[in-house]
């Protein structure tokens, strides 16, 4: 009875940690930005400021649920349900720590890269039925950006696979137990950086919401509850994608080589996944945005390239290693 | 005024004579020394292309209403007056021609054709005056609402709203209101679709957060790429050179201080300036001094402020909070000084309102010391930030041909390869006793733009050290009889100088009768105050030349055919304010 009612606990934790996590990272990423910006950022409200997420919630749960009357209402509803929705679904495989992951399927990095790409439907939708030309104009800018990621965010995990034999992310945590990805796959590892940033569309990447050239671009028409879904779901990408470059290239639940033992799994994991948001926010603080066209020849004249050169370099090492 | 005495010996006038006659033009005598001449209506047009060829820059174009000044000695009689201000870099020369308009024949021809940067310039007469130019391809409203009535510089438009009766918004003027919204393309001289594509038009402001203010820009897009920009001033239009007519000589300056909001006393300096040269005041060396000090302090924080929005326009976010936090240094030093912070409004006709107050000189050494460091890590942050440069270099580019021909004044010309500064070229205020050098870039886009701002501050930096070590003693307001506000030192010993310093209080001093400008080195580019008295204790016409108002004119010629982000990047580096431009 408890071992089959474990996955459905884990699940509801991972839920209500997903949620309570995007919440308390909104009021740290805002802390963060102000430590490194020479100001103060939330502060006022508990302890730090920390209350300022409750403030936050308080304000945008009790927001008007409007839809503009020149919305297509049905559409409009449904696309900031579908980013939280794909985003806490793809955190359904990710192995927390030895026994701690809801479903350890064979095809678990499929998986989470289908999630993901599902995500974009809720910006593309968004956009389109909005019947904004800002919000149209930030939905188009996705479908194009998507495009253009999409394709080497998996094939920059192929070295990934190759290595490991499986597409199981517990295997490929229990494949770095000699030696961490980030150094065997270092290009694999810059590529999926770059596009995880694209997919959760972050400043620098951020060419959908761009407000200082299309206002709010996707989200232009959203407000109140529906908005905070579309940050919710923002922030819930950054987690999930955190997760996965710790899961994929450091090692996921194990320390480093002696110091393993100092921590259980599951802390080592949350610290490592800490780091990589601070990176993240940190990247935000400090890099200008490309323009459109810019970024998609970064994705097809260079990030392409590099992930064929991994695929094939990884593939030749391996050949020749078995003989 | 040491500079305009160079001006006299242009031959200008001379050829003017020979190719027209001398007794078609009338000569007048301003307090400038700029040479102005009247021309009939029938030979302007070839008055002006006669002067093309030497006067490459159209500097500025106005009207005046002339119908209630009563001291016009010498020239001719006129209803409303159009005033065509030309500016040559090569020959560092001015012109002024005039044209006499009567009331009930108030048409002129279009000077587009010579300068295309006349267009705006005469839809404001039109909008303000109802002089009408013949040929213009736009003659509608430019500063005020479309649904205006009436001109409001005329002389009879009431300038309080307690002149007019009660404004009421019924359901009709609603409608009317709303119907003058209405976007339709082809008032804005565009099409719908072509036989390709059907284009979007997307309405780009005035509530948007890349236009600094509000400024609104409609764009016919192909996908993303401008194939068509119409830029739509007005919104932040406050009728500045109305208030002019009606607040006395001193009591104006706050309202200076209000039309380039970042520029602080930089509007002072223009404005007393040319009321000065109007009194004839000599400003003692300690007040120039101070006014140098101050005036190359507020081009820092306005030029911080540039620097941090246009890095923040092609997104990048850190950086702005950097230059605000210097910026808020310079704001107290700025309000230790005058006691205001953005609109000090500290300059006096005749000097400053106050020396400086003890241990000023530690505040500003701080400062200078400090802020050189902070610069070079910007550099290194934002300037050789390969994201930035992709996104700026090559976008936005003009010639400096292109540049003198729209009216483009200040860094924006300067990237171009122009090296026109007035504190070099015509030094006033007392500039010429100052060692700096003129920064100049060749790229004439965006990122020379902002490049070229960056190096403007190091100078502003060294004027401020040359301030603060050779800061002269000695009073820090003339002692003229018509300085503002009037010296009281002896107002209680006899009852003369009490009715004076009484008079010059409340009244407000009465500037001989003189008409004038003069143009400073504005942060942005060149700004200057035509005033005219009529022996006044206010102006009679207030003219406020901005540099802001021609540099948008140009945002078409340079953005159609890019992308919008590229439209923001080139409203960033252009660095205008909008009270600067709709005054």
């Amino acid at each position: 009875m408890a071992a089959e009612l474990k996955p459905v606990l884990l699940a509801l934790a991972i839920l209500l940690g997903g949620v309570g996590g995007a919440a308390v990272l909104t009021w740290w990423e805002r802390r963060l930005l102000g430590f490194w910006q020479d100001r103060y950022g939330p502060n006022r409200l508990g302890p730090f400021g920390i209350g300022q997420v409750v403030a936050d919630m308080i304000k945008l749960l009790t927001k008007d649920d409007w839809v503009p009357p020149f919305a297509d209402r049905v559409v409009f509803i449904f696309a900031p349900t579908a980013i939280v929705v794909a985003m806490m679904m793809g955190f359904a495989v990710v192995p927390f720590a030895p026994d701690v992951v809801i479903i350890d399927v064979n095809i678990g990095l499929l998986f989470f890269l289908g999630m993901t790409s599902l995500a974009v439907y809720s910006v593309l939708l968004g956009g389109l039925a909005s019947n904004n030309k800002y919000a149209l104009l930030g939905g188009l800018r996705s479908a194009a950006q998507m495009v253009s990621y999409e394709v080497f965010m998996g094939l920059s995990l192929m070295g990934i696979v190759m290595m490991t034999g499986s597409f199981s992310l517990v295997d490929i945590v229990a494949a770095q137990e000699d030696l961490w990805f980030c150094f065997s796959q270092v290009l694999g590892l810059l590529v999926f950086v770059v596009a995880g940033i694209a997919e959760s569309h972050r400043l620098p990447f951020d060419l959908p919401e761009a407000e200082h050239e299309l206002t709010a671009g996707f989200h232009t028409e959203y407000g109140g509850m529906k908005f905070a879904m579309f940050m919710l779901g923002e922030y819930l990408g950054l987690m999930l994608i955190s997760c996965m470059i710790v899961t994929l290239f450091f090692g996921g639940w194990m320390g480093p080589a002696y110091i393993d033992h100092w921590l259980p799994p599951i802390v080592w994991f949350g610290l490592k996944v800490f780091f990589v948001i601070n990176f993240f926010v940190l990247l935000r603080a400090a890099i200008p945005r490309p323009r459109y066209d810019q970024l998609m020849s970064l994705g097809w004249k260079i990030m392409l390239p590099i992930t064929l050169i991994n695929l094939v370099l990884t593939g030749w090492v391996l050949l020749s290693m078995e003989a | 005024m040491q500079a305009a005495e160079t001006l006299t010996d242009s031959r200008v006038e001379e050829d003017l004579y020979r190719e027209f006659g001398a007794d078609l033009l009338v000569v007048q005598k301003c307090a400038d020394n700029i040479p102005t001449v009247w021309v009939p209506r029938e030979s302007l047009m070839a008055v002006l292309q006669f002067l093309k060829p030497q006067f490459s820059m159209l500097y500025d174009l106005f009207a005046i209403d002339e119908r209630t000044r009563v001291y016009r000695q010498g020239q001719p009689d006129s209803d409303f007056t159009v005033v065509y201000q030309l500016l040559s870099m090569q020959r560092n020369d001015d012109f002024r021609i005039k044209v006499a308009l009567s009331e009930s024949d108030l048409h002129i021809p279009t000077a587009i054709s010579v300068w295309p940067n006349a267009n705006w310039y005469e839809r404001e007469a039109w909008d303000m005056f109802g002089v009408v130019f013949d040929g213009h391809p736009s003659l509608f409203r430019i500063l005020l609402p479309p649904t205006w009535e009436g001109h409001a510089l005329r002389k009879d438009h009431p300038a309080r709203a307690t002149e007019m009766g009660p404004f009421e918004m019924g359901p009709e003027r609603v409608a009317r209101e709303q119907e003058a919204l209405r976007f339709r393309p082809e008032d804005w001289g565009m099409q719908d679709a072509d036989d390709d594509s059907q284009y979007m038009f997307l309405n780009l402001g005035p509530n948007h957060p890349s236009v600094h203010g509000v400024f609104r820009i409609a764009l016919q897009l192909d996908g993303e790429v401008i194939i068509d920009s119409v830029p739509d001033i007005g919104y932040h239009h406050r009728g500045a050179e109305k208030m002019g007519e009606r607040q006395t000589w001193h009591s104006y300056i706050p309202y200076t201080d209000r039309i380039d909001y970042l520029g602080g006393v930089m509007n002072n300096f223009a404005y007393v300036l040319s009321v000065e040269q109007m009194a004839g005041i000599e400003v003692p060396d300690r007040a120039k001094v101070i006014r140098i000090m101050l005036a190359e302090l507020f081009r820092i924080s306005s030029h911080l402020v540039f620097y941090g929005t246009f890095v923040q326009d092609v997104g990048q976010m850190s950086p702005v909070f950097y230059m605000f936090v210097d910026r808020e240094k310079l704001f107290g030093i700025i309000e230790a000084i005058t006691g205001g912070r953005m609109h000090p409004a500290w300059f006096r006709i005749g000097g400053v309102a106050q020396d400086l107050p003890n241990g000023w000189e530690s505040m500003v050494r701080e400062f200078i010391d400090y802020l050189p460091a902070r610069l070079d890590h910007y550099e290194k942050m934002s300037m050789q930030n390969k994201i930035l440069k992709e996104r700026t270099v090559g976008i936005g580019v003009y010639t400096e041909q292109e540049a003198l021909e729209w009216g483009i004044t200040g860094p924006g010309l300067r990237a171009t390869g122009n090296d026109w500064d007035l504190r070099k070229k015509r030094p006033y205020g007392g500039y010429e006793q100052f060692d700096f050098d003129v920064p100049t870039a060749t790229g004439g886009d965006c990122y020379d733009r902002a490049a070229l701002r960056v190096e403007e501050i190091r100078q502003s930096l060294r004027i401020i050290r040359q301030c603060l070590d050779n800061m002269p003693e000695g009073p820090y307001k003339s002692d003229h009889a018509l300085t503002t506000p009037p010296p009281k030192e002896r107002s209680m010993q006899d009852i003369e100088t009490l009715i004076h310093h009484f008079l010059n209080v409340s009244w407000g001093p009465v500037i001989p009768e003189s008409e004038g400008s003069f143009m400073i080195e504005a942060s942005k580019g060149i700004n200057s105050y035509h005033l005219i008295s009529d022996r006044g204790t206010n102006a009679y016409r207030t003219r406020i030349r901005t540099p802001s108002f021609p540099h948008l004119q140009q945002i078409p010629l340079i953005s159609n055919g890019l992308m919008i982000p590229d439209l923001i990047a080139i409203i960033a580096s252009i660095d205008f304010v909008m009270a600067d431009v709709d005054r």
